[in-house]
């Protein structure tokens, strides 16, 4: 049922992805091989943000955590292929996507600890907080790059979605509006295909959820998930599409989920974990590490050491989070409206009041 | 009963083409104060945008506003898709932006797409980013029955909104109310469901007051003072309850009639200080009975002013049944004769 991401380096949009790809050439006047290296950076610091993150779970530190393990090459390129001032839109497939731009990790944990404040002011990161029902987001990236865009900005806004939200109406609602309305959103699907247990046949009846794009009258793309340089490839020229006012696009990056839907979930139940195993030979990391070894731009060493420092600047975040105190209740209320009724709890105590008034 | 169906809401021929201006001594519509309320308030903020379907070079199917995209342009009032999730959650989105979009759904049920993006987006924005935006954005609906209309057309679905912790939920029930509440909202930081009589569209008339209501959170207002009964009543009933009150002061009673202008927050201290006052409370609505309006305003008056009742609090409400095809609306909607019952029930 399941082969390897079928258009792959072969598609336009990735082509030359083995490190011959002139990525955004001209954009930003950002060197290639740096890009290739903040890249790399960035795709183990999201690993070890992951794999403490299932570390603190498995020790009750944190509650149910949604790994995104293997899916890191599509949200690191992502991210690197926009630029400070455009925003992101998330699921909760993407909550270390922030931390890419500057949020504490002890702070994107304290949401799965359930913790309040692990909110966080989404123009201090251009990130949107993590939307919970599928695809819901992705109208609210429509109509901020409208904001922008009749505010005379040039912002682009990117959100990231799965092969199970692009069933959700809200998916297609957003995709329309936003290319009726030419606004500057790049749609990247990350097509991991398994919604918890649903696999993509039960969610599409199309080889490619790109295919959808002509629909909605945008372009639509295709490109394997697990090559960090045709994501970025295939995001940026979509970005720049946006920017210079050629409207929305869709960018389906194909992979596979190879970890549980969170840490809850037992996929034996469902799918041949020898499959996954399979899958698991492809995640980008080790194979974007051999093509940057191969290319002379690192040695085995940079490699070692990268994922070292990594790993100890999470170990530390979750000593952070260790430390936090726990909230005292004031925040059920403290922010609901900014101007609440006279009825409700003062701002130090929440209280539920009975009685004669 | 009229079978011209819809024909006195979507006959634009019917309607002042000239929207109303504040301080025009002539008396306009409900539906003219909305527009004008629009009007002044996209000209005062460059930030208003107004998002919905149909609401362009047409105006809008009630013609709310009509006149408003020649004077603004496409910029500031955007017709929209058939897609009431899709602009309720841009709508979210162009508030992360820094605009204050008002937004028309077209009809009280076709607010329902738009649930999700209101329950859990709208609602809960400003609390999911720890108070750092705001979602000043405002959902006209058109709401009730009693215009003829064909079936989900004719909804009160304010509870349901009343139930949704984070959003501000009024209406208005006359020209002069339509005009500053809603420039109010516009104003207000917190998201606002503006539910517009649609009954009342174009059968009041009044003049427009000069400025928004003030800041804060909108005060319930005693329309007709009495000493004998308090009827707490809202948008389309009010017309109604005021029929009512005359009726009774021929018979010698004197009835209080509250406007409760905002559902949620309920303005407790408007509900007890009158009904300590008159001992007695008929709350009145044509929305479902069950977990409406009227039972908050009843559990209220239980809660806090239980010791100065002379009488049982009684609703007078809709049906808990889909709101009926339109042969059947007279039937449904409170009338005089059903709150005349009540109050006499009270004073029982
Ligand atoms: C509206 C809505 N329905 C159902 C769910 C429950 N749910 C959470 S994740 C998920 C599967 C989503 O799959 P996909 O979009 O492919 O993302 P992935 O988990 O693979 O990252 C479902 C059904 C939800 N969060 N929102
Ligand atoms: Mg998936």
């Amino acid at each position: 049922m399941i082969g390897s991401p079928s258009v792959g380096s072969d598609s336009p949009a990735s082509r030359g992805g083995n490190g011959t790809l002139a990525v955004r050439a001209g954009s930003d006047g950002v060197d290639c091989a740096v890009d290739k290296l903040r890249l790399w950076t960035m795709m183990v610091r999201l690993r070890a943000y992951d794999e403490r993150a299932t570390l603190l779970q498995r020790q009750g530190r944190i509650g149910a955590y949604p790994t995104f393990w293997g899916e890191e090459a599509i949200q690191a390129a992502a991210v690197l292929a926009v630029r400070d001032a455009d925003w992101l839109f998330l699921s909760y497939r993407q909550n270390a996507v922030p931390v890419l731009r500057g949020l504490p990790p002890e702070q994107a944990w304290a949401y799965f600890r359930g913790d309040p404040r692990s909110f966080f002011d989404p123009s201090q990161f251009g990130c949107a907080p993590q939307c919970v029902p599928l695809a819901t987001h992705l109208p609210h990236a429509v109509g901020w790059a409208m904001g922008r865009r009749l505010q005379g900005g040039d912002e682009v806004a990117l959100a990231f979605f799965g092969d199970g939200a692009s069933s959700e109406g809200d998916a297609h609602e957003a995709m329309n509006l936003a290319s009726v309305l030419r606004a500057p959103v790049v749609f990247l699907c990350t097509n991991n295909q398994w919604a918890i247990s649903t696999p993509l046949s039960r969610q599409a009846a199309v080889d490619h959820l790109s295919a959808r794009a002509a629909g909605y009258g945008m372009p639509g793309a295709t490109v394997d998930g697990y090559d960090p340089l045709a994501v970025l490839g295939a995001v940026a020229e979509a970005v720049d599409r946006a920017r210079d006012g050629g409207g929305p696009s869709l960018v389906e990056a194909s992979c596979y989920r190879i970890g549980p839907h969170a840490t809850a979930d037992d996929p034996s139940l469902y799918r041949d974990e020898a499959e996954t195993a399979v899958w698991r030979q492809r995640e980008p990391i080790g194979r974007f590490e051999q093509q940057l070894l191969d290319e002379g731009l690192l040695a085995t060493q940079d490699i070692t050491e990268e994922h070292e420092r990594a790993a100890s600047a999470m170990r530390a975040a979750g000593h952070r989070l260790d430390g936090m105190p726990a909230p005292t209740g004031v925040e059920m209320t403290a922010h609901v409206l900014a101007v609440p009724p006279p009825s409700w709890p003062g701002p130090s105590a929440p209280t539920f009041s009975t009685g004669e008034r | 009963m009229a079978g011209t169906i819809c024909s006195d809401i979507l006959d634009w021929r019917a309607l002042t083409t000239s929207p109303a201006r504040p301080g025009n001594p002539g008396p306009v519509t409900l539906v003219q104060a909305v527009d004008a309320a629009l009007e002044a308030e996209l000209a005062a903020d460059p930030r208003v945008v107004l998002l919905g379907e149909d609401i362009g070079r047409m105006g809008g199917v009630f013609r709310a506003t009509a006149g408003l995209h020649a004077r603004f342009g496409e910029n500031r009032v955007l017709d929209m898709p058939a897609s009431e999730a899709g602009f309720v959650g841009a709508a979210v989105g162009m508030c992360l932006a820094g605009l204050r979009p008002v937004v028309e759904l077209q009809f009280d049920s076709f607010s329902y797409p738009a649930f999700e993006q209101i329950v859990c987006h709208l609602a809960r924005y400003r609390w999911r980013t720890a108070g750092a935006t705001e979602m000043p954005a405002v959902l006209r609906i058109p709401y009730g029955g009693g215009t003829h209309a064909p079936e989900l057309h004719s909804d009160s679905p304010e509870a349901l909104f009343c139930h949704v912790p984070g959003l501000v939920v009024v209406t208005p029930s006359s020209p002069a109310d339509a005009y500053s509440m809603l420039r109010w909202a516009i104003r207000h930081p917190d998201p606002v469901i503006f539910m517009e009589p649609k009954r009342l569209y174009r059968s009041t008339r009044g003049s427009l007051p000069a400025d928004p209501d003030p800041e804060g959170l909108p005060r319930a207002r005693v329309v007709r003072p009495g000493t004998d009964v308090t009827i707490v009543s809202y948008g389309p009933s009010l017309p109604t309850c005021l029929e009512v009150a005359e009726v009774l002061a021929g018979r010698g009673t004197s009835a209080e009639i509250l406007d409760l202008r905002a559902l949620w927050p309920l303005d407790e201290t408007a509900v007890l200080t009158s009904v300590r006052r008159t001992r007695r409370c008929v709350v009145v609505h044509e929305a479902p009975r069950s977990c409406g309006v009227g039972a908050e305003v009843a559990a209220l008056v239980a809660e806090h002013a239980m010791f100065s009742l002379d009488g049982p609090v009684v609703r007078v409400a809709g049906l808990d049944a889909p709101f009926p095809m339109f042969m059947l609306e007279d039937l449904y909607l409170p009338d005089p004769g059903r709150i005349v019952a009540a109050v006499d029930e009270a004073l029982r």
